[in-house]
């Protein structure tokens, strides 16, 4: 069926944030459009939460309960997919691990392409036009798909969750999981259920400044007080003080967080590329001259640690 | 064993990024180019195969002849072998495009493995992996920082958002590499010469009945926003600077 579609993403029995910022996206984008917003829910045992996406501008809902959906595969999900999304005007996913890995598969199995990791989107001649930075921010491009459906996957944090309705429509529908050669053997979770830096509204990064890796204990602390994840430039990852999963920039991660807090960075231009499109951005940095001072939107040029733990006494003291 | 490593030419991350006078594209001038990052870690890996397995290692980028000096390069950290697929439009077209003209090239290597870097520093998209992937009808694994292998089943590990999934698959597969996965070497100077003598072969578009035209259209590139000027935080002391740092923060950026 022709229309708006959203691929819904869940963890653990419920929809993840990604995917009601994506609803939310989609129900802007259909409005223009004079279309309406379908969810697909490919899952086990969610059926009472499927309605709930009405809220965010969703008017229906196909719901596939299959064990096979359960945990995500690539092979299940897109046999799925294309096979539900082949009438489809336009496709939305949020920009997850899950998401990137099903959005140019599903793309080459319905002969179209697709624009990933969007940080906004328009309507021009009844047409999708997609804006996404490219070399990690240096620069941004705009996109249009010339084919249906038109795909996107939109950078998680970006676009908001806006509450617009109530229940949707849910129609319980059987899908075909088809041949699944892969298998998830194994889910280990993170120490310390720590925040993804993808994902994170708030980040405390530290550089070579930081002069050893148990020195991002006062970090760790900033953190827990904001409820933020802790990142690394890429000097800080190569001296092995942190693992590479923390890295944010042109080789590591490119993050969107509302607060950037960049401690004993000097600011390389591969580093500015990853966090250039935080918010807002905190500087702290011994050095007057340093790179970083030319991105942040608050300067603090002091030692970063006298600054941060007395910073994160006035935090706390904030309550 | 066949292994087959994709790579892409990149600019170094040091580049500074010009948009170029059609505005749809970047200024190409004064670019030093580079090897994807990424990708060395897939030649990495697949090096290791082709010790551990005697496989043989096939290097395929497509491109202009610049792309070259990247698949050289390959070749001097080891591989056997390259393959160009030599086209001045391929920089910047449509990833699923560049995917099937990929597979196209590919698929007479019969390769048992398919390597590739998690996503290419230019225009970061990352789907050229799992697009080949089902061009090619092979299962993917994507970024993965972990990898075993025990007959023709391969064990990888994935770090996905606050986890890491541990999957299963049997061979062939496409498999595109994240950091941690490996160190990968660096080309020795007698890897340098003996490069220079390994084949590498160069077919053009037409050869594999595949064309650069995707669907994805850049319709324009434009520089990133510009931010205003930063407030420089005052103080005495360490202390204050903190104190109005958090004032800042709290009621000029309402942020905390």
């Amino acid at each position: 069926m022709a229309g708006v579609y959203v691929v819904a993403e869940h963890r653990d029995g419920a929809f993840r944030k990604v995917t009601l910022e994506a609803a939310s996206a989609a129900k802007k984008i259909a409005d223009e459009l004079g279309s309406e917003v379908t969810a697909v829910v490919l899952a086990s045992g969610m059926a009472d939460a499927c309605a709930e996406l009405g809220k965010y501008g969703v008017s229906k809902v196909l719901y596939a309960d299959d064990a096979a959906f359960a945990q995500y595969t690539t092979d299940a999900y897109a046999n799925a997919l294309a096979e539900l999304l082949k009438d489809a005007d336009v496709v939305v996913f949020g920009a997850s691990m899950q998401g990137k890995d099903l959005a140019g598969r599903l793309a080459a199995k319905l002969d179209t392409s697709v624009a990933v990791d969007c940080t906004a989107l328009a309507v021009e001649g009844g047409k999708v036009k997609a804006t996404r930075p490219i070399y990690a921010g240096k620069v941004y491009a705009d996109i249009v798909i010339n084919a249906k459906p038109q795909m996107v996957t939109l950078r998680p944090n970006v676009f908001d969750v806006v509450e617009v309705g109530g229940q949707a429509a849910v129609e319980t529908i059987s899908a075909t999981a088809g041949e699944v050669k892969t298998k998830v053997v194994d889910v280990v979770k993170d120490a310390g259920g720590k925040i993804d830096l993808t994902e994170a509204l708030v980040i405390i990064s530290g550089g070579r400044g930081m002069k050893d890796g148990a020195n991002f204990e006062i970090l760790e602390t900033l953190a827990g007080q904001l409820n933020g994840a802790v990142g690394a430039s890429r000097s800080a990852v190569d001296a092995g003080w942190r693992p590479h999963r923390d890295q944010v920039g042109q080789t590591g991660k490119v993050v969107t967080p509302n607060l950037y807090i960049a401690c004993g960075i000097s600011g390389a231009i591969q580093h500015l590329a990853g966090m250039g499109s935080s918010k807002v951005i905190v500087a702290i940095n011994k050095d007057a001259d340093a790179p970083i001072f030319q991105k942040a939107d608050f300067c603090v040029v002091a030692d970063l640690f006298d600054v941060v733990p007395a910073f994160t006494e006035e935090v706390k003291k904030l309550g | 064993m066949n292994i087959v490593v994709c790579i892409k030419q990149v600019p170094d991350t040091e580049t500074a990024i010009k948009i170029a006078a059609d505005g749809k594209s970047i200024s190409t001038d004064d670019i030093k180019w580079v090897m994807n990052p990424y990708d060395e870690f897939a030649v990495e890996e697949a090096l290791r195969f082709q010790k551990e397995q005697k496989a043989t290692v096939t290097v395929v980028g497509a491109g202009p002849k610049r792309v070259t000096e990247a698949l050289r390069t390959a070749l001097a950290m080891g591989a056997d072998k390259a393959v160009l697929i030599e086209d001045d439009g391929l920089y910047g077209a449509d990833p699923i495009a560049i995917a099937k003209i990929l597979a196209a090239a590919i698929k007479d290597l019969t390769p048992d493995i398919v390597f590739l870097g998690q996503r290419a520093i230019d225009d970061d998209a990352g789907v050229v992996g799992a697009a080949l992937a089902e061009f090619l009808g092979m299962p993917q694994l994507s970024v993965v920082t972990k990898l075993s292998l025990d007959g023709d089943k391969v064990t990888v590990n994935r770090p996905v958002e606050g986890q890491t999934l541990v999957i299963e698959s049997p061979l062939p597969a496409v498999i595109t590499c994240q950091k941690g996965l490996n160190e990968p070497r660096y080309a020795s100077l007698p890897g340098i010469m003996k490069a220079k003598k390994k084949p590498l072969d160069t077919k053009k578009l037409a050869d594999l009945g595949a064309s650069a035209t995707g669907f994805a259209e850049v319709v324009a590139i434009t520089p990133p926003p510009e931010r205003a000027a930063g407030v420089t935080i005052s103080g005495d002391d360490p202390a204050q600077m903190a104190l109005n740092l958090a004032k800042a923060l709290r009621e000029q950026a309402k942020i905390i």
